[in-house]
């Protein structure tokens, strides 16, 4: 290995898209050599991590030479963008060509689309490298990733522990080094809890500002696809990718991305930001991660912001309320997986009833089979009305509780998880204990706002991290505290004990 | 041998409602998705990630297609939701690629509405309640000589149309004994109307009025082909029967396949007269969907009603609700053509034809329009003449080619002016009526225009006055005996001397002149 390689697979995992971008699109190093030193440190690293569910090198290295060829050309760094360069994954239920699409279940084994994910396509349309595809809890349906049919993902900082989930692939991979930005999907948390577990910047956007087409769906209603990153400018050029009206989706709103990268660069000064007291209080919440909020409203506060104090009664609701909508709507979701067209069939069905129950219950894991009856039970007649519509209801309640907050406070602070990242095994029993891990992002997704985890220090070795909430298409106001409070923290992602010398 | 219908109503009344589905056959595009709205072809050559199913896949309502629903509920005077969403109806099925089907459930876009159909004489005797019927209303005073019946139509809403599944192996491509089912996917995903209508049909025949009504108005908007053949206009039925006097339903059975309006009529008939002998035989009628098959005229169990599924409706989340607002619903409202009964009541009103001529053109959108083509090649003047002699045409001379061709007006070989012209011929007493008929026969042969063959074929009536008085006259004096006999009395030897007449002029002359002339030589 050269010198110049040799820096740059030290420097390399840990340079944001930015730095990426630069050095390529300046000819310093050519995109095929950023393809291939990834490529050579996902071989080198994810054996232990198992972060990827499969690793295309053609696709990545097709890419790079095509972005070559391009600047070689003579396209400049301003036409290229300042994503060109950067190595990308995506979790594995979003579709790309040449790919499978498992979302990690048996279900899909051997699955590949015939069409792209909207999301993952403008990505790759800013000349980004695709490195492949993420594990992730089967069909999102976790918060730990081990529901996964492939194999656990381990936490790039502590392997006996989780990486966090669903999108557990999409954070250990920005974690470890082995992608500068990876996309997730958020259900209820599925990004963000990920992120403050791995110690990444984890975004859900606001609903509506990010195409769903292509990504298999959960809960239509709250899914959101969105990014992870080493940083918050990486997250801000992500989502100005990605963003914006898409004629496959319906539910994508006609509202243009905005200049987040500028965001990053606006200061706090004359921010309003809300501390949530009563969310602090809550039973289960490690005082330690209660302290990071603190700490950060302080921080922001000696930069010009303005603290104010507020409550979310709410909140409490929030979780029961998700654990019904969720699997309401995932329950009617995972119909069209029965065998029929693609994806797993039993064999020797006596009928076409066996061959669908056979074929769904080969194919899918304990916990999508939970949520599949758990959410035909809520939507059969004669609890329709005490389960979904309740929840229906509780989800108003929730949605008006943050229109006052935001009628006071541009920004919200809140825990992301009210814990670090837990072991392997550790609520094997008891499911509905690992559900209380996403208490502070789910009803982000109930009311359809954006949310963003951000690491802030190590605690005992692991990450700790805040939650920044901003209103519905607000999101330059989570790039605008988050950067700020980024530069304050300045977290050691690059001190990752996975793949170091 | 089982009753017939006629027995069996007397004591019985028969409560039908339907439910009508039509595709919006006219839509460019699928209901969510951008694949063709076309009939036939390679099995699975129209779909779509989204129309097949795929994962990740997400449908996107067609604009078009709700603004088809809306103007489909104008026509027939439903009110129009200003909010509606859509739901998805969850079950599973092979011939549904998501396992769920977007409809709508409890916000139809179109509710409230009516339909008036017409019964003619043949059929007045199937309502034994016709004289105080609420709904029902005589044509022309006298109810058994034809009456017109109010159908409520309770909503209409817009879903997707499933795919068709082909059964091989077994008998009628029927899934009994079939040994393997294959899927197009190429209807999957059609816009797909719902109708469905109050429980106000109590005979057969008002149930075939309703969907012939029904079909003449989508024709009319342009907003499907409504073939009941190729599908894309089905009906179910369901019907109960109770005791006349009585209020309370009895147990509905629904009734499928009746794919044309007389296997319609006829398998209500059916059904009707089988739930009357099973309850009189001491049975009772089970609530379960029946199949009808219009060859043996016999309705059988399809499924029975223990397989009734629970749908688990809940709003699509793929979809926001639909917001239509006043001014929406106005501009929809102005694309409404002349309907069926506004044509009817122009015929009447403006032309004079009686109300069975006007019911027939008007019910008819070929028909209709080609009647209209002939209104216009005519200058305004002359249709107060003109109109009735053309109608007699069109629903005469013209029909019977049209039948014996098998085909709608809009494909017939003879111009809707050319057939004015004819009738403006014989008007003129250019020909006789007599002359018209073999002329028409000629144009189906030929093609040629009226003129065109009165003028080749030298046919022209004999007018000439001083000529036809002579030859007369010459008539006359050749047989004194009839002369004097009619002289004395036998007035019906007129038809002898006009039978001469005709011989000798070759069936040219004017009769007109003819009856004058003779009645005024033989005085």
């Amino acid at each position: 290995m050269s010198d110049t390689q040799k820096r740059l697979a030290d420097t390399l995992p840990f340079m944001s898209a930015t730095e990426v971008s630069a050095l390529v699109t300046s000819k310093e190093v050519s995109a095929r050599e950023v393809a291939h030193t990834m490529l050579d440190r996902i071989k080198q690293l994810d054996g232990d991590i198992h972060a990827y569910n499969e690793v295309t090198p053609e696709l990545a290295l097709a890419a790079a030479d095509n972005l070559d060829k391009r600047i070689a050309e003579g396209a400049t760094a301003e036409e290229l963008g300042k994503l060109a360069g950067a190595p990308v994954a995506f979790k594995d239920n979003m579709n790309l060509v040449g790919t499978h699409t498992t979302c990690s279940s048996k279900m899909l084994e051997g699955f590949q689309s015939p069409y792209d994910c909207t999301a993952v396509r403008r990505l790759l349309d800013a000349h980004t490298l695709p490195l492949g595809k993420l594990n992730m809890d089967e069909f999102a349906f976790g918060s730990s990733t081990e529901t996964s049919a492939t194999g656990l993902t381990h936490n790039p900082w502590d392997h006996k522990r989780v990486p966090g989930g669903s999108s557990g692939g999409s954070a250990a991979a920005v974690s470890a080094g082995m992608a500068t930005i990876t996309l997730g999907s958020d259900t209820g948390g599925s990004i963000r809890q990920p992120a403050a577990f791995t110690g990444t910047v984890g975004l859900k956007p606001s609903y509506g500002r990010v195409s769903r087409y292509g990504c298999v769906a959960f809960a239509s209603s709250l899914d959101q696809i969105g990014p992870f990153s080493h940083t918050v400018r990486d997250s801000a050029l992500a989502l100005g990718a990605i963003a914006g009206k898409d004629p496959l989706d319906a539910t994508s709103m006609n509202v243009p991305a905005e200049d987040y990268f500028a965001s990053c660069n606006q200061g706090v000064e004359g921010m309003r930001v809300a501390v949530a007291t009563d969310l602090l209080e809550q039973e289960g919440l490690d005082p330690r991660l209660k302290k990071e909020v603190l700490d950060s409203a302080e921080l922001l506060a000696g930069m010009g912001a303005e603290v104010v104090e507020i409550t979310l009664p709410s909140t409490k609701y929030g979780l029961p309320a998700y654990y019904v909508l969720g699997p309401a709507e995932a329950s009617s979701n995972m119909a069209r997986f029965d065998g029929i067209r693609y994806g797993h069939r039993a064999e020797n069905a006596e009928d076409i009833l066996d061959l669908y129950m056979r074929s769904r219950s080969e194919g899918f894991g304990d916990e999508t089979i939970r949520r599949i009856m758990i959410g035909t039970y809520v939507l059969s007649s004669g609890h329709y009305d005490s389960y979904y519509m309740q929840a229906q209801k509780v989800r108003t309640v929730i949605r008006d509780d943050y229109k006052a907050v935001f009628a006071q406070a541009d920004v919200l602070l809140t825990p992301s998880t009210p814990v670090l990242p837990f072991k392997f095994g550790e609520f094997a029993d008891d499911p509905t204990a690992m559900y209380l891990s996403d208490y502070y992002t789910i009803p982000v997704n109930m009311a359809g706002i954006a949310g963003m985890s951000l690491p802030t220090r190590l605690i005992d070795g692991l990450p700790a991290s805040v939650q920044l909430v901003a209103n519905h298409f607000r999101e330059t106001d989570l790039f605008r505290a988050g950067a700020a409070l980024e530069s304050s923290f300045a977290f050691p992602y690059d001190s990752v004990p996975a793949g170091q010398a | 041998m089982p009753r017939e219908l006629k027995d069996v109503l007397h004591d019985w009344e028969a409560v039908i409602g339907l439910e009508i589905h039509t595709e919006i056959t006219t839509s460019q595009t699928k209901m969510f998705c951008g694949c063709p709205v076309a009939f036939g072809g390679e099995p699975n050559s129209r779909t779509c990630p989204t129309c097949a199913g795929l994962p990740g896949a997400l449908p996107v309502p067609n604009k078009k297609a709700i603004e088809w629903t809306v103007l489909s509920g104008l026509s027939i005077g439903c009110d129009i939701a200003r909010w509606s969403q859509f739901s998805r109806k969850n079950y599973f099925y092979p011939d549904m690629p998501a396992n769920y089907q977007i409809s709508q459930f409890d916000t139809p876009f179109c509710f409230d509405g009516e339909v008036t159909v017409e019964v003619d004489e043949k059929f007045t005797w199937q309502r034994y309640d016709r004289g105080t019927a609420d709904n029902v209303k005589a044509v022309e005073g006298d109810v058994d000589k034809g009456y017109n019946a109010r159908i409520g139509v309770t909503r209409i809403h817009l879903e997707e149309d499933t795919g068709k599944m082909i059964h091989v192996g077994g008998s009628d491509g029927r899934i009994t004994g079939a040994i393997a089912s294959l899927v197009d996917f190429n209807r999957a995903g059609l816009p797909l109307m719902e109708l469905v209508s109050e429980p106000d049909i109590r005979t057969p025949e008002e149930a075939r009025r309703f969907v012939h009504k029904l079909r003449n108005i989508f024709l009319t908007l342009g907003v499907s082909d409504c073939s009941m053949e190729e599908g894309s206009m089905r009906v179910d039925g369901n019907i109960s029967v109770r005791k006349r006097g009585t209020t309370e339903f009895g147990t509905k059975t629904e009734l499928k396949n009746m794919n044309s309006l007389k296997a319609l009529h006829d398998g209500l008939t059916y059904e009707i007269v089988r739930q009357v002998e099973l309850i009189e035989s001491g049975g009772k009628v089970t609530q379960e969907t029946r199949h009808y098959d219009p060859v043996t005229k016999v309705t059988s169990t399809l499924r029975s009603k223990e397989d009734a599924q629970d749908y688990r409706y809940f709003p699509e989340p793929d979809i926001a609700p639909v917001v239509l607002t006043d001014a929406q619903i106005e501009e929809i409202a102005s694309r409404l053509p002349e309907l069926p009964d506004q044509r009817k009541d122009r015929l009447m009103k403006d032309l004079g034809l009686p109300n069975y001529d006007a019911g027939v053109i008007a019910g008819d959108v070929e028909l209709s329009a080609y009647f209209d083509e002939g209104l216009a090649s005519v200058g305004k003047g002359r249709l107060k003449d003109l109109a009735k002699p053309f109608a007699n045409l069109v629903l005469g001379d013209l029909s019977a080619y049209l039948n014996a061709e098998g085909i709608t007006a809009d494909a017939s070989k003879i111009s809707s002016a050319d057939c004015m012209e004819l009738v403006g011929l014989v008007h003129e007493g250019t020909i006789s009526g007599k002359q018209a008929k073999e002329v028409f026969e000629l144009m189906v042969e030929s093609g040629a225009s009226p003129t065109t063959i009165v003028e080749e074929r030298g046919m022209k009536q004999l007018s000439d006055a001083g000529e036809l008085e002579g030859i007369i006259t010459a008539i006359v004096e050749a047989h004194p005996d009839q002369a004097n006999a009619y002289r004395g009395g036998k007035t019906g030897l007129m038809g002898f001397f006009v039978g001469q007449v005709m011989k000798e002029t070759k069936g040219q002359a004017n009769p007109k002149m003819v009856n004058e002339i003779l009645g005024r030589l033989l005085s």
